[in-house]
């Protein structure tokens, strides 16, 4: 992995549509692969990039998804247009959620989306503004001495 | 066997308080979806899962489930354990995984029951 | 735990396969809830779930686990079968329950990923 300058990117993200749920994060993972990044590392990105998506998925309309990989970090960006978060401590929390029954039985809303992009990122940063949209950035460095 | 024989056998952890562990477990379902639950468990069953909000206490009841193993250290909220209580739906708590808890189950309840 | 012991001990069919019998599966994973196979589960397990969807297959891929159980025999749809083929995830189908699924691969030695 000889990463010279950043590379960067993005993928638009539509609400609600489950049956293209998590594309955009499977080809963010296929970039960190072909890159020869450390297994452990692209698994985390890819975590926390997926649980991103699907956020963006179950309570928004819209968002973008944006990704910049420079030597030393990989970061990503999730960025919607959603209702916002009123209590972001309390939906820090594992097992909080917010989600409707219907997304429940989709395998999904149980509450640890964002502490599972947390658990995964070196820095995580959420801010949200109801009635606006959430911004999410999460940062994990790459650990050069390795691979 | 009865849930107080499982509480033992798996160290659980009782949540509900003053319901009595004397129900029968016939069989066990692991599932994190109701409408599986709804579809699929049984009368007698005791259920393990993941899921901690107030509507498995219906899905519960509905089907006649023994009692609820709530895995992986998750704790309900107060509105859930005490809709058991007045349903009379034990809940149980453990820190080990849906795939242990049903692992050591099977089992006990196979050795007991052929 | 070798891949042809998990086929045997679940009566599993094979819907797509990806690895060879001999390679060895360390840990198991039992949920319906996606973000929970992502908190909890490492590389190199099994998942066993009864979310018999493409979300399964793709969480597995993001996941790195490379073999995946649907329980009480449902047929995943064609999307979500193209899907494993695509991501080369190992997909089985099991008649029994995910109670009985996890009894009987516990019993034949399989664990938890330590957490």
């Amino acid at each position: 992995m000889h990463i010279k300058d950043t590379i960067e990117g993005s993928f638009h993200i539509v609400g609600g549509d489950f049956s293209r749920a998590g594309e955009a994060s499977t080809e963010i993972k296929s970039i960190l692969q072909s890159l020869g990044f450390n297994k452990e590392i692209v698994r985390r990105a890819a975590i926390a990039t997926f649980e991103a998506e699907m956020n963006i998925i179950i309570y928004t309309t819209a968002g973008i998804l944006r990704y910049e990989i420079t030597p030393e970090r990989i970061k990503i960006i999730a960025q919607d247009m959603g209702p916002g978060i009123e209590d972001i401590e309390l939906a820090m929390q594992e097992g909080y959620s917010t989600a409707p029954d219907w997304v429940r039985e989709m395998g999904w809303g149980s509450g640890m989306g964002l502490p599972n992009m947390k658990k995964n990122s070196d820095e995580f940063r959420i801010d949200s503004v109801v009635g606006e949209g959430t911004t999410v950035e999460m940062v994990i460095y790459l650990d050069n001495t390795k691979d | 066997m009865r849930v107080d024989d499982l509480r033992d056998i798996l160290s659980l952890q009782v949540l509900t308080e003053g319901i009595p562990l004397d129900a029968e477990v016939r069989g066990g379902y692991v599932s994190d979806l109701l409408s599986d639950v709804m579809a699929n468990a049984k009368e007698g069953d005791i259920w393990i899962t993941l899921q901690t909000h107030l509507n498995i206490v219906a899905v519960a009841t509905m089907k006649g489930i023994a009692g609820i193993i709530i895995v992986n250290g998750r704790r309900p909220d107060e509105e859930t354990l005490k809709k058991a209580s007045e349903e009379g739906i034990p809940i149980l708590s453990t820190k080990e995984t849906a795939f242990v808890v049903a692992g050591k189950l099977y089992k006990a309840l196979n050795v007991k029951e052929i | 735990m070798k891949l042809e012991r998990i086929i045997h001990s679940l009566d599993a069919v094979v819907i797509t396969k990806f690895m060879s019998d001999g390679d060895e599966i360390e840990w198991a994973c039992a949920t319906d809830l996606m973000s929970e196979v992502l908190y909890y589960s490492k590389d190199s397990s099994v998942l066993i779930t009864g979310l018999t969807k493409q979300q399964a297959i793709r969480t597995a891929d993001i996941a790195d686990i490379r073999v995946v159980v649907f329980t009480r025999g449902k047929e995943p749809d064609t999307p979500t079968i193209e899907l494993a083929n695509e991501k080369r995830i190992t997909l089985l189908i099991t008649p029994y329950s995910m109670f009985t699924a996890c009894g009987r691969l516990y019993e034949a030695g399989l664990r938890c990923c330590p957490e």
